[in-house]
């Protein structure tokens, strides 16, 4: 398998689409010929590579984890993203889009976000462009990472409190969609994973490829031209999974998608229609959706990335999960053996490395993990959960 | 079940502006009481909504709506199991996401709805591009696919809508969501002409019309109206079945006085 593009009308085997309204269906058309145009033209390329370098802070290291990996029997490597500027992989994904929104005759950005990474991402391109912004976000959501809030208020953007469903990522979604159909004509939606309609979980992957390609040629440096035995990654709607996949599909990489057991998508739900794809989704038998539960925002979500459904179906890549309890305990573990404080959703593609190496992970494996977000996000959180324990 | 397109066709060529009350099934334990009432006064057709846990195109009183029967635990087969107890007396049409659709399989949907009496079905996040299975399965099961076409909608592929959807076509008055306005938007009677000018097939508008002046204003071009939140919203804050034809009530004396 590959992750080239997608067939047309955006399939992933099985899954993808566009499944909208019909008063968004020419706006994704219009997104669709922009990026491809873009995606094509050396000129916005040229312009995005260089606000990765010089304003994202890109490429980030990849660093050798030594005294985790000694710990574990496997050779860790950390790919670093959470080093970008606003402290995840979200900037890469949205500078591009920003960029595209200009090329559109846009100025106006609308997003959702879970734990805020995305809303900061996004308020900070909408900064650097001049655009208006608007982010919306549960009000579970703004409570756990308020801190979020006021970084997303400080940067100029609004924060809208979403308080219809379970209040959390899914419910976002929905009402920035509705913001979305009112505004289109002015309004682009900057959407913070590999979901959506079509072109996002392809356009969404390709602006994220840049870190499986920093990664792939930086493993050839460390490991004498080698590939890693597994690439490991979080996945909520899977963008820093598949931006690091995409590296290494095309090698003999394990590929390996850890989510929350609370919002395990792939493994516990059934192919359904939400938010303008065919999915992997959480749901009950009659179709109405299931909310999630992680003690990560930023994975708490019922479906996943169509492509991501597709690299399961055909086993290319696997989607096991983890319990908030080791992602608490890899969230300390970490910060001890390496003075890396990561963000409670990289914290899962940990849990997944510490339970599994010298079982699933065979001693002695070389393990790339996507250490996406760091955590002065989620301190506050862990703080309360682990009582001041220390 | 009573065929849609010359049920609606044949009022219309009589001389009738088309209005069509928008349900949310199960939303109380009277709520097919609101359907017979909003039919006694004057409906020509009756859209009931089969409530959603993430209805994107809907505005707050839907959604009020579509909780509030989750709530009580309804569920497509219980919507459908009161329908087929009734006589309805003109056609029902079964407005949903396509999820709900799509889990039980869409020709075993379709076929549920036609044996509870439905004549139709209108699923908003169901563009052309998707549609084509739904469209056939529909079809074989005897139901109406009725498509929507939105004010953005260029003309080839308002053309496309038009032709490929059955029993009406469903003009979105609007750029946004369902919920009540104080105005009717410009686009309403530009979309509803452009639609006149495409099909001979019955084109409604619907989404925001909350008051017999605007309905009337929309059928200035349109052969009818759907009319959903304005409804809903006297029937949740408790006016139940009279409530709902003291509104249909008016509205359809607004139009037959033109
Ligand atoms: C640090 C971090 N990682 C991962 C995610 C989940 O998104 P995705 O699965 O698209 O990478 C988020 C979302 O908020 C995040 O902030």
């Amino acid at each position: 398998m590959s992750m080239t593009e997608p067939s047309s009308g955006g399939r992933f085997g099985d899954f993808g689409g566009r499944f909208l309204p019909e008063a968004l269906v020419p706006a994704c058309l219009e997104l669709e010929e922009a990026f491809r145009a873009a995606w094509a033209d050396d000129a916005f390329r040229a312009e995005l590579d260089g606000l990765l370098v010089s304003y994202a802070g890109r490429p980030s290291p990849l660093t050798e984890a030594a005294r985790l990996s000694e710990r574990l029997g496997v050779r860790v490597l950390l790919k670093r993203d959470e080093l970008n500027h606003t402290g995840s992989h979200k900037i890469n994904n949205v500078l591009g889009q920003a960029l595209l929104c200009r090329r559109m005759g846009k100025r106006r950005l609308v997003a959702e976000t879970g734990a805020g990474q995305h809303g900061v991402a996004t308020a900070t391109a909408a900064a650097l462009f001049g655009f208006d912004c608007v982010i919306y976000m549960g009000e579970v959501d703004v409570e756990r990472q308020s801190h979020n809030v006021f970084r997303m208020n400080l940067l100029g953007a609004e924060v809208h409190p979403v308080s219809s469903g379970a209040r959390t990522l899914k419910d976002a979604v929905n009402e920035a969609m509705r913001d979305w159909v009112a505004s289109v004509t002015t309004t682009h939606f900057c959407l913070g994973s590999v979901m959506g309609p079509h072109p996002y979980p392809w356009m969404v992957r390709e602006l994220q490829r840049v870190i499986g390609e920093e990664a792939r040629r930086q493993c050839a440096e460390l490991l004498d031209g080698g590939v890693p035995d597994v690439v490991v990654a979080c996945v909520g709607g899977g963008s820093n999974a598949a931006g690091i996949f995409a590296g290494f599909v095309d090698t003999s990489a394990r590929l390996v998608g850890v989510q929350p057991e609370g919002g395990a998508a792939i493994g516990r739900g059934l192919p359904g229609v939400v938010h303008g794809s065919k999915s992997m989704l959480l749901q009950d038998e009659h179709g109405q959706v299931s909310e999630a539960h992680s003690i990560s925002a930023g994975l708490d979500y019922p479906g996943v990335g169509p492509e991501h459904a597709h690299l399961a179906s055909g086993g290319r890549a696997e989607y096991p999960s983890v319990v908030d309890a080791e992602v608490l305990d890899a969230f300390q573990l970490l910060s001890r053996t390496e003075g890396i404080i990561p963000a409670l959703e990289p914290a899962h593609a940990l849990a997944w490395v510490v339970r599994e190496a010298g079982r699933a992970i065979p001693s002695g494996s070389t393990v790339v993990v996507n250490l996406c977000g760091r955590g002065d996000k989620d301190v506050a959180q862990v703080m309360a959960h682990l009582g001041h324990e220390r | 079940m009573i065929p849609l397109e010359p049920h609606l066709c044949q009022r219309r060529d009589g001389g009738a502006k088309l209005l069509v009350p928008y349900v949310t099934g199960g939303l109380s334990d009277d709520w097919v009481d609101v359907v017979h009432a909003a039919v006694a006064a004057g409906a020509d057709a009756v859209e009931v909504g089969i409530p959603f846990s993430d209805p994107v195109m809907d505005g707050p009183t839907i959604q009020e709506a579509s909780v509030r029967a989750l709530r009580r635990g309804t569920t497509p087969g219980s919507i459908l199991a009161d329908l087929a107890r009734v006589d309805v007396g003109v056609p029902v049409v079964a407005m949903t996401y396509y999820n709900l659709a799509f889990r039980m399989g869409d020709l075993r949907f379709a076929r549920s709805l036609a044996a509870a009496g439905v004549s139709g079905a209108i699923l908003p996040d169901l563009p052309l591009e998707e549609s084509a299975d739904w469209e056939r399965e529909s079809a074989a099961a005897g139901v109406a696919s009725v498509l929507l076409a939105a004010p953005v909608t260029p003309d080839d592929r308002l053309a496309a809508i038009a032709a490929r959807s059955r029993g009406f076509v469903y003009g979105v008055s609007r750029m946004g969501v369902t919920g009540e306005r104080l105005s009717l938007a410009g686009s309403a009677g530009v979309l509803a002409k452009r639609l006149k000018a495409t099909t001979d097939k019955p084109v409604l508008i619907g989404f925001g019309i909350s008051t017999p002046d605007q309905a009337v204003e929309v059928c200035a071009e349109a052969d009818g109206v759907i009319v959903a939140s304005a409804l809903l919203r006297a029937v949740l804050d408790g006016g139940g079945p009279e409530a709902a034809a003291g509104f249909v009530g008016d509205l359809r004396h607004a139009l037959d006085a033109g």
